[in-house]
């Protein structure tokens, strides 16, 4: 399956609005990462949960954000950072 | 009358004085839908009641132990070490464990890095390896502090964290399940790979604690 990232590269998550079982949560949408590793292809949640078949599957990768780009105000260390799975269609470059 | 000699039962007061609370809460949709499913399955003898109760069994009987294996085996075995570290689900299959339909990411606690795992949208817990969540990893606050604040949270659970060291924080919220691996404490050169399994608590493979020296 096509991948359009690789690690290391910049993205930011896409500030959007969507109902339903969406795996990303809100603070990190509209925020810049790197992406650590590609994990590979899972079903799309967004459809799998609703008794569907979850095709065509989305290519799943580990984003990795400086607290300080999440929180404003974070007020543990400069170095201190956080990762987590963000599906291909939530990620554009940055 | 006495305490000690009365002849009735208790089921609709207590001694103190005070009424017995109900505090069943009606069923929610899912769990109606639950019963539902499952009286069906049995009738059509598809599964059985027994087949139920022993597979509630086999998932309540799972602790941390398995987990406290595995990480005893990466201190004494560095091959399967980095096999863990690059392809978990792969390298847990030779503790009889199937991480399937998730992936095992197991995460390094080194000089620099402390890890802890937090799932902030829902519970989700390697439950295969360290069996049932405690009742504080599904609970709303430690969810949304996790990543918030990370160091308060671990300096609630006795787990301060040097200034120079970088606290990672992963959020467990698709595909993947989370294990830390906690670092070998100094002075157990001597221990064998059983012997090192007793050292490791359950939190400290969720990354809230450190191996207790």
């Amino acid at each position: 399956m096509d991948r359009r990232f690789k690690p290391g590269d910049n993205v930011r998550v896409i500030q959007r609005s969507q109902p339903g079982h969406v795996r990303t949560p809100m603070y990190v949408r509209g925020k810049v990462g790197v992406i650590e590793r590609v994990v590979g292809s899972f079903p799309n949640p967004e459809t799998l949960a609703y008794g569907q078949s979850g095709l065509p599957y989305k290519m799943l990768y580990r984003v990795n954000f400086m607290q300080k780009e999440l929180w404003d105000d974070y007020e543990g260390k400069p170095d201190d950072s956080l990762e987590i799975e963000i599906y291909e269609h939530w990620l554009e470059a940055n | 009358m006495s305490e000690d000699t009365h002849d009735h039962t208790h089921a609709t007061h207590t001694h103190d004085g005070k009424p017995i609370q109900n505090d069943d809460r009606p069923p929610i949709e899912a769990e109606t839908l639950e019963t539902a499913v499952r009286e069906l399955l049995i009738d059509k003898g598809v599964i059985s009641a027994e087949e139920i109760h022993r597979e509630i069994e086999m998932k309540d009987g799972k602790g941390p132990e398995l987990g406290a294996k595995i990480v005893a085996r990466a201190w004494v075995d560095k091959d399967f070490k980095t096999k863990l570290l690059t392809d978990g689900s792969s390298a847990v299959l030779d503790f009889g464990i199937d991480m399937r339909p998730t992936e095992l990411c197991v995460v390094e606690n080194t000089d620099e890095v402390h890890n802890m795992v937090v799932c902030t949208l829902c519970s989700c817990y390697p439950r295969a390896i360290l069996g049932i969540p405690p009742a504080w990893y599904k609970r709303r606050d430690y969810r949304a502090r996790a990543v918030r604040e990370p160091r308060s949270i671990l300096t609630e659970f006795g787990t301060v964290i040097p200034e120079h060291k970088q606290v990672r924080v992963h959020d467990s919220n698709a595909d993947l399940r989370y294990l830390v691996l906690p670092q070998r404490p100094a002075g157990t050169e001597n221990l064998n790979e059983e012997q090192l399994a007793e050292l490791v608590p359950r939190d400290s493979m969720i990354g809230v604690s450190d191996i207790p020296s």
